[in-house]
């Protein structure tokens, strides 16, 4: 789960890494109001996960609460590249001598934890590796060990942080790995991270990724949660708690297991369609899962046909047709559903299917994935029905 | 022959006396596994279909003589359970469950390593691992893996999926053509046990003449395991990548499954195997295809 700004800027507080004063706004009042409390100037930035809000305009400076206004009528409602702003961080307004840069997240191949640290922040930090590959310094750490605040001192000498910054800028690293480990995140992101005229280091931006596996020991995600960027698709899977991402296509898709679904999406495209989602029902599909995915799917007014790709491993062929028939009792499809269904007792499952007098315009089984694929696709597509 | 297990290993199963641990278990042992034992703490002293249930690994393998163990216990009891295991000896670890966070994995992970170098660790969040006719630990169903002929040729699988590692069992049993082992690594971050783990065993393995390999989008194991094959591997190979349509910055159901920054893609993937020499599908039934080719010219 990908945090906006605001939200990496309280996570990070938490774990004492000093950001500045602010608070978030719905509304312009409300944004007013924040910026009298953080005190001027301010800046006021708009709250979307996608770079570039800055040159789109969603980053302004305001030295009264008349611009502090102005500034948020404009930005809040703003489109930044397909995403809306619907709120505002506002914060007290800061001096910077330095832009830095450092983060902590995993890499996988060498399985460690690994801090990239670089005295140029403020640039996405791919097109400092592009092009000043050098300025980037990289440690691995042994999740075992953890670092200390020596490590940290000795990282920011060799990547030769000046002198007066060494100090400040190893003790947030050893606080921005304990929020990396302890608050269990994908990636722990400062950058800019500032050294300000009067000496001191601060985090002038957040970007934090949650582990979703870890949400059980994290009661304090809630909050976060509640503000996730999900399409109303989404939304409702959630609710019925599937593994599912929102796509453009006109091909519904449902599959067990995340490879297969990945691969009946590649499928699809292979035979000129295009997928309307990915959705994973798992292994042990019964009637209740495939009733939830087919209601999901159901949902998307730009489904035109709907591929359901089980192949039975533990789930059993036959138990997959029963929560097909049931699923139509139950679920009023718009569009016919193509199935492929192979593995463990497939041929009981599509005897079921076809005694269950479904006609053929609400749903044909076909024997392979490929010929699966192109009949959704050719319905998709209007070439069939 | 087979890799990493045989018809001597006796598994123990953690976790026997959940619903996961049990069905599975049995299944595994109905294969004709020797699942010689359960440990579920405080469970000690009863069994689960005459399977001796036990409260601690180490007792487990003094009693039972256990090589191997299967956990299939919830996320976060699982890297306390994979330590467990390896501090008692157990020299082959399957952990099927899914949901670890990452952060204990990587503990996990990087603790074997140091203190446990004699332990290898499937998984986790994998299907396990079938040598047909002789061993199957994990969720795979037996009943689809085609058992190796004597005279061979015979192919060795290695899967990040489950259902495609399924779904390549069953294109090889359409065709008729034999399995010597399929190891399914998983879908996790940080997996025990990699591509080039798997593909150093096949290629020392007298039983297995050609091997399948299925990647996914995510992370950099698929183009390691290509630059290995070009200078290690001398058997032929087919593979297949999943997640060529897959959109950048979404987890793919596999906490392990993401593009991210540009890196990690399907294309980049199937490059850099195809350049090793390995024939890539479109497809998983393209790679089958494409066995069926390899075997019929072996």
């Amino acid at each position: 789960m990908d945090l906006f700004e605001y939200q990496g800027k309280q996570y990070f507080a938490r774990y004492d890494i000093p950001v500045s004063a602010g608070g978030a706004a719905d509304t312009v009042d409300e944004a007013v109001t924040q910026a009298d409390k953080a005190g001027y100037p301010v800046v006021v930035k708009a709250q979307v996960q996608v770079g570039g809000r800055g040159k789109a305009g969603g980053i302004k400076l305001a030295n009264n609460a008349d611009e502090a206004r102005e500034h948020a009528g404009n930005i809040l409602g703003m489109d930044i590249k397909g995403h809306l702003v619907k709120r505002v961080w506002v914060e007290n307004a800061s001096d910077i001598a330095e832009e830095y840069y450092a983060s902590f997240t995993l890499d996988r191949s060498a399985k460690k934890h690994m801090l990239m640290l670089s005295k140029e922040g403020g640039v996405e930090i791919e097109t400092v590796a592009e092009t000043n590959p050098d300025a980037i310094l990289i440690r691995h750490i042994d999740p075992v060990d953890g670092i200390t605040l020596e490590w940290a001192i000795q990282a920011a000498k060799d990547n030769d942080f000046p002198e007066g910054s060494v100090a400040g800028v190893a003790e947030i690293l050893v606080k921005l790995y304990r929020c990396y480990t302890e608050g269990d995140c994908d990636l722990a992101e400062i950058n800019p991270l500032i050294l300000k005229p009067t000496g001191e280091i601060h985090a002038l931006d957040a970007k934090v990724s949650l582990d979703n596996n870890a949400a059980f020991r994290h009661p304090e995600w809630d909050e976060y949660r509640a503000t996730e960027e999900l399409d109303e698709r989404e939304q409702l899977a959630r609710e019925k708690d599937l593994q599912y991402i929102g796509l453009d296509g006109s091909v519904g898709i449902i599959a067990n297991g995340a490879g297969l679904a990945m691969s009946t999406l590649d499928v699809v495209n292979q035979v000129g369609g295009t997928a309307a989602n990915f959705l994973d029902i798992g292994g042990g599909a019964n009637a209740d899962v495939m009733a939830a995915a087919l209601e999901v799917i159901n949902y998307d007014q730009n489904v035109k046909s709907i591929f359901v790709n089980i192949f039975g491993g533990i789930t059993r062929g036959e138990e997959v047709a029963k929560g097909i028939v049931e699923a139509l009792n139950r679920v009023q499809l718009k569009a016919p559903i193509v199935i492929r269904l192979d593995g463990t007792n497939a041929e009981e499952g599509r005897q079921i299917l076809a005694s269950a007098g479904i006609p053929e315009s609400v749903l044909q089984s076909k024997p392979t994935m490929l010929e699966a694929a192109r009949a959704a696709v050719a319905i998709a597509n209007g070439a069939g029905n | 022959m087979s890799i990493f297990v045989d018809q001597n290993t006796k598994v123990i199963v953690q976790g026997l006396t959940g619903g996961q641990g049990k069905y599975h278990g049995l299944r595994n042992k109905a294969y004709g596994t020797q699942v010689v034992g359960g440990v579920t703490p405080g469970k000690g002293g009863t069994d689960v279909e005459g399977i001796p249930v036990f409260n601690t690994v180490a007792e487990a393998v003094a009693e039972t003589g256990a090589t191997a163990s299967f956990i299939a216990v919830p996320p976060k009891a699982a890297s306390a359970a994979i330590l467990e295991a390896a501090a008692a000896g157990i020299a082959f670890i399957v952990c099927i469950t899914e949901g670890i966070p990452a952060q204990d994995e990587a503990r996990a992970y990087n603790t074997l390593i140091r203190d446990f170098p004699a332990t290898r660790l499937l998984g986790p969040n994998c299907p396990g691992i079938i040598s047909p006719g002789k061993c199957n630990i994990g969720i795979t169903a037996g009943e689809i893996a085609a058992l190796p002929s004597a005279a061979g040729p015979n192919v060795g699988i290695v899967s990040r999926s489950g259902t495609l590692t399924y779904q390549a069992l069953y294109e090889l049993k359409q065709r008729g053509i034999g399995v010597s082992t399929c190891v399914g690594i998983g879908g996790d971050p940080v997996p025990g046990t990699n591509f080039i783990d798997c593909l150093k065993e096949f290629q020392a393995d007298p039983e297995t003449h050609a091997i399948i390999m299925i990647g996914e989008i995510g992370g950099s194991a698929e183009e390691e395991a290509a630059e290995y094959i070009k200078a290690n591997i001398t058997k032929p190979m087919s593979a297949y990548i999943a997640g060529v349509t897959a959109p950048a910055g979404k987890k793919m159901g596999h906490a392990g499954a993401i593009v991210s920054g540009g890196k990690g893609t399907a294309q980049g993937k199937m490059d850099a195997l195809a350049a090793a020499g390995v024939k890539v599908g479109l497809n998983p039934t393209e790679a089958g295809d494409l066995m069926a080719e390899i075997v019929a010219s072996l």
